[in-house]
């Protein structure tokens, strides 16, 4: 009996790490930076490039950091989500323009709406490697000391906004500094 | 023959290094490390490759700041350290002994051992099954078909 039993049991558990698997997000990489100060950067503004702006002058206040560029598919994906986001007013975000061309940039904000309190250019991705960029677009979370507190790879749904980002910033919003 | 060695020629050149860009290095040593970090560090876009097998955007990006540390006179430790700071263990292509990557480390062993076992329990079976002790009744019989069929 046990001789016929055998390879049943084998594929029951063969398939039980299949479908495992299947649920996995190979792209999920576990970022190192949880819990660890946001990199330093100060970097020119995508509208007014004359001007910078500096990791510093973010402290204080919960914010989200989204990296887009106007060659990313799945940012056009995620990009009314964010509009929607930027009407209800609760939380700044900033945009990084990773490896884009400002022109490009700004006409793409411009047919899509622009849901970023200001955007920040990296045109060479060098502020990119310091975030771990690996999949844009992604999107952080970083609460008023600073401190990364999430990291979101890939284009955000509906589901994640409610579901994990905006609980997570308004209960960010709570702390006192 | 020829065509045979020209053909295993290519394909050896094929598994050769798409960080092609043109580096200038201070010393051999430089070049080396160099070298040796791209081989190891993996990318993360594509993620089956080494920053120096990868064409992606994003390889060719560690490659240069790879570069740069190391023309800052960074060792190749401290190289590793920022990328494991940034993207975490997983831009190794070796990484780290801990906790959680024990099971990555110590999984062929597990099923090296494993295999061995099941070999080792099937063969005694085997072995077991085909040794059946005969008594003399048995020997004789044998012997005499044996000897039946030589005649015959």
């Amino acid at each position: 009996m046990l001789k016929y039993l055998t390879p049943l049991f084998l594929f029951i558990i063969l398939a039980g790490f299949l479908l495992i698997g299947l649920k996995l997000n190979p792209k999920d990489i576990p970022s190192p930076l949880i819990g660890r100060p946001v990199p330093n950067f100060s970097l020119p503004l995508l509208h007014f490039p004359e001007k910078k702006m500096a990791s510093a002058n973010l402290k204080g206040r919960v914010w989200l950091l989204n990296v887009w560029a106007s060659w990313c598919v799945s940012c056009r994906a995620e990009h009314p989500l964010l509009n929607q986001l930027a009407k209800q007013d609760v939380v700044t975000i900033i945009g990084l323009n990773y490896k884009d061309e400002p022109e490009d940039a700004k006409r793409w904000l411009k047919m899509l709406g622009n849901p970023y309190n200001a955007s920040v250019m990296d045109q060479d991705g060098r502020m990119g490697i310091d975030f771990g960029v690996y999949g844009v677009p992604e999107t952080f979370i970083i609460d008023k000391h600073g401190i990364i507190r999430h990291k979101h790879t890939g284009p955000v749904t509906a589901d994640d906004i409610s579901d994990s980002l905006l609980p997570m910033v308004r209960e960010l919003q709570q702390e006192t500094i | 023959m020829k065509s045979f060695y020209l053909i295993l020629l290519l394909s050896i050149h094929s598994v050769g290094q798409a960080g092609v860009e043109s580096r200038e290095f201070n010393h051999p040593e430089q070049e080396k490390n160099y070298y040796e970090l791209i081989d190891e560090l993996r990318c993360l876009v594509c993620q089956n490759q080494t920053i120096a097998d990868s064409n992606a955007d994003l390889a060719k990006d560690l490659r240069r700041q790879v570069y740069e540390m190391l023309q800052q006179g960074k060792s190749p430790q401290d190289i590793i350290d920022y990328m494991l700071a940034r993207y975490g263990d997983f831009v190794l292509y070796k990484p780290p002994l801990k906790s959680k990557t024990i099971l990555l480390w110590a999984g062929p062993a597990i099923f090296l051992l494993l295999g061995l076992l099941l070999l080792f329990i099937y063969i005694r079976k085997k072995k077991s099954e085909s040794s059946v002790e005969l008594d003399q009744q048995q020997h004789k019989k044998i012997r005499q078909l044996l000897e039946q069929d030589e005649d015959s």
